[in-house]
């Protein structure tokens, strides 16, 4: 297996094994802490914590991904052209405010709970989906694109056929950016109502149980390592023929 | 015939927030929801000409297009953002003045609807205007002067976050100049281990093979865990030596956590500029009879200088949004307003704190960017 | 067949092409020749469409092409551009087979045809099928551009400038594969340059353009014989303007019939260009040369002071 296919099935191992035996490192963090009256975290099982966090994060992802990629499909088509400008601007002016303030913000405007947290999380994760799209679809050479149409390719034939793969890379880029920065808001999505890996690490810092941080900042920096691992390779994958 | 669409799609989509959301929200206390509070109600004269402006945003989209017709655009938008503002807070004051002290009144999401598409609307002409770089950040910073001023001249004292504000100033201060403090103590070890890592990475392609992977690793990291992950070590450090002033909580780990995600975008950006300097150049500085030292500061410096301030506007936005985080470890900051908020179910508590944050990441953004914009006029 | 009536094309203010008619034959090599701006590639996309006129019509074969829908009228013209655009994610093999892919041939057919195709413009197959185009060199990647546009044997081919971005080398090695794949195939070729001696080298006819207006359309050597004005003549180029009407004739054509001795020496085919005679001439120091017919028979005696007769 190349370096790429074995870091990331390391990774997953190392997930999977925080992940279900956390249970059994219990002894193991009763003698660092011997003052803690409960050195594990048990209010849910990590794997269920883990299973939320994902659902979350997957479900704001795909949607992003979804929406994102057509929106950035139409704005750079003749008829959405004009809305190219708004959009582009959009997107970049968005990404500079801090992921944790708009997640916040989605308390006052609809409330605590999964929902706002989910609607928070998938305008997040559009940013730079929209973003990368545009940018991989404007990368596509106009050389290539007039001789798909010189061939006679139809316009929905050059998008799938052309521009999309060629446009893969980055706009994979773009996902996995998204994804990443979602896995840590919604850890921090703990605050606002939702049960997520987060949930060990605020219970932990409000009640100076530094063994529940531990436990769920582990866990949490190895879902994201999996995730950002597992995007390198698909990557890797759809640009195989850019290392012919 | 509709010749602008997109100034028509928002005009559509105010038109449809003026009416169907509420503009204001008016509860008698703090912890009750508020009565939602239509803009038409709120359009009591003669501030309701606030919104005249809106007139001409309704028939732009069928003018033919042009530079007056944009410019004109632009205005009227920035104008009918700053009126609502005005308009919100005159309303505001009139119903705390038969309504007991704690009674709150606070922006609707009709409001925010309005304000976005005003706000988009000014974006779109300044897009058509065609502006070089740095006159369009000048338009953007003059904008942001007219919607400041409302708050400025305390037209919005009654609406609920400034009551808040108002009840907690001396902490909404020490919250900035904290925030401040993070950020500029993180920015110091970043850049006096970053630059030097990044001028050695560029040099050396085997530092950049060790270097940047770990760093990336790190970036990957969620904030809130790798503050986690500090608790323990740090702790252990605090417990081993007390007299260090070192703790698991508070600004050690925020700090040091900062400096470590910092660190990749200084070194990558200080790197890919200095990669940008043509040999030629450095070639011809050396031939002159420049020192290495002299082609460094004369040469390669100057050049480099707009990617790294790219660099930098990243690292500062982002630790703007980080040292927020950081209040969940007793940082304190901004962030600490707003999780307090959240906490307490202080809704207007939350938006003092959250939306200084995201004010304060733009104003960084824009800075950096009106830097690198003026940097690219004058001879390198 | 081609037929243009009135063709005309306004890009806003700007005329780029000028109420131009003119009609290429069956099977003919045309070459629309003129400096930057004449107009030359836009007509040439009026052809497949890529670019609609605003007044005025082309038929090919007798039918309107506005009739047809634009992508199946694609589908059966060969078009090929100056900077090639092969698709980068797809092998060589992929890239020939886009149009007869699109046409539904069997998978067999398809591979039969890209293999004869690669053989045709000289890449080998073996070595090449399944290679990515940013692993060949420029003239390898618009050898595979011009088997794509042939791949689904189309009656047209359409090219705009397509071997300007080569080596001088290169270009000589392509233009004379071309010229061979025209006579073995006989499909007709609309063909944009703005070198003049290329036009000469490869065309049956020659369309001047200036400023989107027709100003000649003739043969090579009635091009040189008579140009149609200053323009056409500060096309060619004015020095060595004899040479270039020697290089469009041939030897066969002025050489007096046989009448006693031959000259000796190596024979000249009847289809060497004057040019090449000349320099023979000058070689071997004689201003008589043999000339024999394509079987090799005796054809007849090119004299020197045939050259030079108008």
């Amino acid at each position: 297996m190349r370096g790429g296919g074995l870091r990331l099935t390391v990774a997953v191992l190392a997930l999977a094994a925080l992940v279900l035996g956390m249970p059994l490192l219990k002894p193991l963090f009763a003698a660092l802490y011997p003052a803690l009256e409960r050195p594990l975290y048990e209010g849910d099982s990590f794997l269920a914590l883990t299973a939320d966090h994902l659902a979350l994060v997957g479900a704001s992802s795909l949607t992003a991904v979804v929406a994102g990629i057509v929106a950035g499909i139409l704005v750079t088509r003749p008829a959405g052209a004009e809305f190219r400008g708004v959009v582009e601007a959009v997107a970049t002016m968005g990404q500079t405010f801090p992921p944790v303030a708009v997640l916040a913000l989605a308390v006052p405007a609809m409330g605590f709970g999964p929902v706002p947290a989910l609607i928070a999380l998938t305008l997040y994760a559009l940013l730079p989906i929209v973003e990368n799209t545009v940018a991989g679809l404007e990368g596509v050479p106009d050389a290539v694109l007039e001789s798909a149409r010189g061939l006679g390719m139809r316009p929905f034939e050059i998008l799938w056929r052309v521009e999309l793969p060629l446009a893969a890379p980055v706009i994979l880029a773009g996902v996995r950016t998204a994804v990443v920065i979602n896995v840590g808001t919604a850890a921090i999505a703990s605050t606002v109502g939702v049960k997520t890996l987060g949930l060990p690490i605020i219970i932990g810092l409000n009640g100076a149980n530094q063994a529940y941080v531990i436990q769920g900042a582990a866990v949490v920096a190895a879902l994201a390592l999996v995730l950002d691992l597992g995007f390198e390779r698909l990557t890797a994958m759809v640009s195989r023929w850019r290392r012919a | 015939m509709i010749r602008n669409r997109v100034l028509f799609a928002l005009a559509v989509a105010a038109v449809a927030a003026a009416a169907a959301l509420p503009f204001l929200g008016f509860a008698p206390n703090r912890l009750l929801s508020g009565r939602p509070i239509p803009l038409s109600a709120a359009l009591d004269p003669p501030w309701g000409l606030a919104v005249l402006p809106g007139v001409w945003l309704l028939a732009a989209p069928f003018l033919r297009p042009g530079r007056g017709v944009a410019l004109a655009t632009v205005g009227a938008a920035v104008l009918l953002a700053s009126g609502l503002l005005v308009l919100a807070g005159h309303h505001a004051a009139q119903l705390a003045s038969s309504a007991s002290p704690a009674a709150r009144t606070s922006f609707g999401s009709g409001f925010w609807v309005l304000e976005a598409a005003a706000l988009l609307a000014a974006l779109d002409g300044i897009r058509r205007l065609e502006l070089a770089p740095a006159p369009r950040i000048a338009v953007g910073a003059g904008a942001a002067l007219l919607l400041a001023a409302p708050l400025l001249a305390g037209q919005l004292d009654q609406l609920s976050i400034l009551k808040e504000y108002a009840n907690r100033r001396d902490v909404f201060a020490d919250a900035v100049v904290r925030h401040g403090v993070i950020v500029a103590a993180a920015l110091v070890p970043t850049l006096v281990v970053g630059v030097p890592l990044g001028v050695l990475a560029q040099r050396r392609r085997a530092v950049g093979r060790v270097v940047f992977p770990v760093l990336n690793i790190v970036q990957t990291i969620p904030s809130i865990a790798l503050f986690g992950l500090l608790l323990a070590p740090l702790s252990a450090l605090a417990g081993a030596w007390p007299g260090l002033g070192i703790s698991g909580v508070g600004l050690w780990p925020a700090v040091i956590a900062l400096t470590l995600y910092s660190l990749l975008p200084i070194v990558r950006n200080v790197a890919a500029g200095l990669d940008g300097v043509p040999a030629p150049v450095r070639q011809a500085a050396r031939g002159m009879g420049m020192t290495p030292a002299q082609v460094f500061l004369r040469v390669d410096v100057p050049l480099a200088l707009p990617v790294f301030l790219s660099g930098l506007r990243i690292t500062l936005v982002q630790a703007v949004g980080l040292a927020a985080v950081a209040a969940l470890i007793g940082a304190g900051g901004l962030g600490a307003i707003m999780f307090q908020g959240l906490f307490a179910n202080a809704l207007d508590l939350v938006l003092l704190g959250a939306v200084p944050v995201i004010l304060l990441a733009v104003a960084v953004d824009g800075a950096l960017r009106l830097a690198v914009a003026l940097l690219g006029r004058s001879p390198a | 067949m081609i037929a243009f009536e009135g063709v005309t094309k306004r890009f806003g203010p700007w005329v780029a092409v000028d109420d131009v008619s003119f009609t290429v034959e069956d099977g003919a090599f045309c070459v629309l020749i003129g400096p930057s701006g004449s107009g030359k590639s836009t007509l040439l996309k009026t052809v497949n469409r890529l670019v609609v006129p605003d007044a005025g019509s082309i038929r090919v074969d007798g039918e309107d092409i506005a009739a047809l829908a634009p992508e199946e009228l694609r589908r059966r013209m060969g078009y090929v551009i100056q900077s090639v655009g092969l698709f980068p994610h797809w092998t060589v093999e992929r890239n020939i087979a886009t149009v007869p892919a699109l046409l539904g041939w069997p998978k067999a057919r398809v591979r039969d045809r890209v293999t004869e195709l690669m053989e045709l413009l000289h890449l080998d197959p073996e070595r090449f099928r399944n290679a990515f185009p940013h692993q060949l060199s420029g003239g390898q990647q618009q050898r595979v551009g011009v088997a794509r546009a042939l791949a689904a044997e189309p009656r047209i081919l359409l090219m705009d400038e397509p071997f300007s971005a080569l080596d001088p080398i290169t270009r000589g090695t392509l233009q004379a594969e071309l010229a061979t794949i025209h006579r073995q195939t006989g499909t007709t070729i609309v063909f944009v340059t703005h070198d003049m001696d290329e036009a000469l080298k490869l065309a049956d006819r020659i369309a001047v353009l200036d400023h989107g207006r027709l100003v000649q359309y003739a043969a090579p050597r009635d091009i040189l014989a008579n140009p149609a004005g200053d323009f056409v003549r500060d096309l060619v180029g004015r020095e060595e303007w004899g040479l270039k009407r020697l290089a469009v004739e041939t030897a066969g054509e002025r050489a007096r019939p046989l009448n006693g001795s031959v000259p000796d020496g190596e024979p000249l085919p009847g289809d060497t260009p004057l040019r090449r005679a000349l320099s023979e001439m000058v070689s071997r120091g004689t201003d008589r040369l043999a000339v024999v017919d394509g079987q090799g028979r005796p054809a007849g005696v090119l004299h020197l002071s045939d050259l030079v007769r108008p």
